[in-house]
């Protein structure tokens, strides 16, 4: 069967039998970059024109239809466009910092599809501890805002970098928590056996309420650290034009744009793998005949299938919710979700202990 | 004394929200003085979009300067028509046959619910969510069609004329109407679903932008600003003009004196307009739809002055006359105007986040407060 994870085998196999180990290596490491970069490129083109259909299909209009078959082409045209635009630095920004800014969000947000197994025996790197990796290396994506904020000499684009870091800082905790809670069942922080864990039923349906529970404060959380609305405070366009992004035009606007929507990705296709079983497809117990036939699905579609109404799912909020105020944000967090979570991973804990889930 | 760019002494931020910032829905130019995300001044800068709209008036004659303050505040261009028609009929005395007198009130009911439609989504959209502005404008474009299709244009109507309206009402319109308001009705719930009963939305409109009752009235609010405030100021109650004192409806008043008070003020409006269209739909008289004037309109020497409720409030027409083809002197109350002076006053001590929303719950259209 033709399947992700045969056709890099054979590739692999190839490469060993032609080259030497090191070659190899290095040969499969530009593959992999490549296929990053080029996997990067195709998300971006896909979500935005995802998220212009969606919310055109929420307001009752038709979005773009234009520029090829039924407006398919025009994210690819709006690229063209920002790849051509004149991209200012403003007189008294700080420039080194204000040029590094947006590539430091794309670099972070390229190091978070490192351990994501995108099928079945498919990743890039299998870490044994790819939570803690994923956690870690997104509490990084505030530092490109902050800079960017900073950098910019205007006060719209400080107010809004200081708002995400509050924002990320604080929100990082309960979406840290509702994990550990999917970590604590499985017994693993390498995402692949995380998966694995789930072959008898996804965790969702496994792990009763307190799981249900980690999920909604996991989905809220990660609204909030990509910085969508109605967590969008780092840019509301109604309070601070454009937030920390006012003063980037062109590549360097497009690379913001592109990492917020990755991120997205990201962060959905981590929700999909620890509370929806990633590739793993839709298992009931021992229901032998049942599963034999969900088999038949591929793994990738199972994954790409999850990540997309995980992403529909946060759209949805987007285009349905007015804006918190951010002592109500900073509120919500510390009041009402913390807490919350903190004793949801209790529970859970004894849970796990007693061995009370399927 | 502070500087146009940059901090006080005492270390706060000044910004300049404006001219051309996505909140002001205009040219308005705020400079704000915040510590942190607080507000401690606001200061509205206004002239930006100043045409001199009074003084164009005094060279143009009693039936050409209707057409100006269709200008003014664009979203009640019909009641602005209406004021100027009224006051210089009262200057002529001129008697409006009945028909047109009916057909007058229809427009502004219909009129004050497009502005409040626009209003609705305009103010959803300062608090972040962008699909309600949608929601309204599908029902604000059925309007836009009745309005196209008897008066010509969907903004700048200019159809109210001194003795009447320009030309009798299409054939269609007492269908399109009673269609219209099925279309609302079936609508109105999926307003309240969407945004009214949300948390959110509750959470950032309810105990902010306090006004008192005794604010409003020295700031010179007016119309559901003040209403909200549970100062009974409509003007089609307390000054009756055509036939409003015949017709059934209730004024709105609300006491919370909050931006969520001020809001659900606009949001029963609505409801009153529909109960005021459909008393009169069925019930359009025959007859001519103005009254014979003569060609040249000369008001005698006096003054006079007319002041009718627009979707925003209290909106008067002064008008001074020499006896000539022109008036001597115009002088319009603009709502809007008032209204924005008590912007400072609610938004101390709030948040940034907040400022627009209550700038929302004013209802500005900046060409109204300028002129």
């Amino acid at each position: 069967m033709l399947s992700f994870s045969t056709i890099s085998k054979s590739i692999d196999s190839w490469l060993r039998a032609t080259f030497s180990d090191t070659w190899t290596m290095v040969i499969e490491m530009l593959i992999a970059g490549i296929c990053v970069i080029s996997l990067f490129a195709i998300l971006g083109l896909i979500l935005v024109l995802m998220e212009r259909k969606v919310s055109a299909w929420m307001q009752i209009r038709l979005g773009p239809n234009r520029v090829g078959p039924k407006g398919m082409f025009q994210s690819l045209a709006d690229t063209i466009k920002l790849l051509v635009k004149e991209g200012l630095t403003p007189d008294g920004a700080d420039k080194f910092l204000f040029n590094l800014a947006p590539i430091l969000a794309i670099i972070v947000a390229m190091l978070l599809m490192a351990p994501i197994a995108f099928a079945k025996d498919f990743q890039l790197w299998n870490m044994n501890i790819g939570v803690l990796y994923v956690s870690a290396v997104s509490s990084m994506m505030v530092i490109s805002i902050l800079m960017a904020g900073w950098a910019s000499n205007n006060k719209y684009s400080l107010m809004g970098a200081m708002r995400s870091g509050a924002q990320i800082v604080s929100y990082e905790l309960s979406a840290g928590l509702s994990i550990l809670v999917v970590v604590v069942l499985s017994g693993s922080l390498n995402l692949n056996e995380i998966i694995q864990s789930q072959a008898d039923g996804w965790w969702i349906f496994k792990g009763h309420i307190p799981v249900i529970i980690a999920f909604i404060i996991f989905i809220i959380a990660v609204t909030a650290e990509t910085n969508r609305a109605p967590f969008d405070l780092a840019e509301a366009e109604s309070e601070l034009t454009a937030g920390f992004h006012t003063e980037y035009s062109g590549m360097k606007f497009a690379l913001f744009f592109l990492a917020e929507y990755v991120n997205v990705f990201i962060v959905c296709a981590i929700g999909a793998t620890l509370f929806f079983g990633g590739w793993m497809p839709f298992h009931i117990g021992n229901w032998q005949g049942f599963n034999h036939v969900m088999d038949f699905i591929p793994s990738s579609i199972w994954f790409f299938g999850k990540t997309f109404f995980l992403i529909f799912l946060i759209m949805w909020f987007r285009w349905t919710f007015p804006r918190l105020r951010i002592d109500q944000l900073l509120n919500l967090e510390w009041k009402y979700l913390l807490p919350i979570s903190m004793f949801n991973l209790l529970l859970v804990t004894a849970i796990a202990i007693l061995g009370w889930y399927f | 004394m502070v500087e146009e760019i940059g901090t006080t002494t005492d270390g706060d931020i000044i910004i300049n929200v404006g001219p051309q910032h996505p909140a002001t829905h205009g040219v308005l130019h705020l400079v704000i003085t915040i510590n942190g995300e607080t507000i401690k001044k606001v200061e509205p800068h206004l002239g930006f979009i100043h045409r001199s709209i009074e003084k164009m008036c005094e060279s143009l004659s009693y039936r050409q300067f209707i057409y100006v303050t269709s200008r003014m505040d664009y979203l009640s261009s019909h009641i602005n028509n209406h004021a100027c028609a009224l006051c210089v009929e009262k200057g002529l005395q001129i008697e409006v046959p009945s028909r047109a007198q009916v057909i007058r009130v229809l427009m502004d009911e219909l009129t004050r619910i497009a502005s409040h439609e626009l209003w609705w989504g305009a103010m959803a959209m300062d608090l972040g969510a962008f699909t309600p502005f949608f929601h309204a404008f599908r029902e604000r474009e059925s309007i836009n069609d009745i309005m196209e299709e008897t008066c010509g244009a969907r903004l700048t109507m200019n159809y109210m004329v001194p003795g009447g309206v320009m030309q009798d009402i299409h054939p269609n319109f007492q269908t399109r109407v009673k269609n219209f308001i099925t279309l609302y009705k079936s609508k109105v719930g999926e307003y309240n679903e969407l945004v009214t009963g949300n948390i959110i939305f509750q959470n950032r409109m309810k105990g902010i932008g306090y006004l008192s009752s005794e604010d409003a009235i020295s700031f010179g609010c007016t119309g559901p600003t003040a209403r909200g405030s549970g100062v009974s100021c409509d003007t089609r109650k307390l000054y009756p003009y055509e036939i409003y004192n015949q017709l059934q409806f209730d004024e709105i008043l609300e006491t919370g004196c909050d931006s969520f008070a001020r809001y659900m003020v606009r949001v029963r409006e609505m409801n009153q307009s529909i109960r005021i269209i459909e008393q009169l739909i069925d019930n359009i008289p025959e007859g001519d739809f103005q009254a014979k004037t003569k060609a040249v309109l000369k008001l005698p020497k006096g003054e006079f002055y007319q002041r009718v409720e627009t979707a925003r409030g209290e909106f008067g027409v002064y008008i001074v006359s020499e006896g000539g083809t022109t008036p001597y002197r115009i002088k319009f109350r603009s709502p809007g105007f008032s209204n924005l002076s008590a912007l400072d006053h609610i938004a101390r001590g709030s948040k940034l986040g907040d400022l627009v929303a209550m700038m929302g719950t004013l209802d500005l259209v900046i060409p109204d407060i300028d002129r």
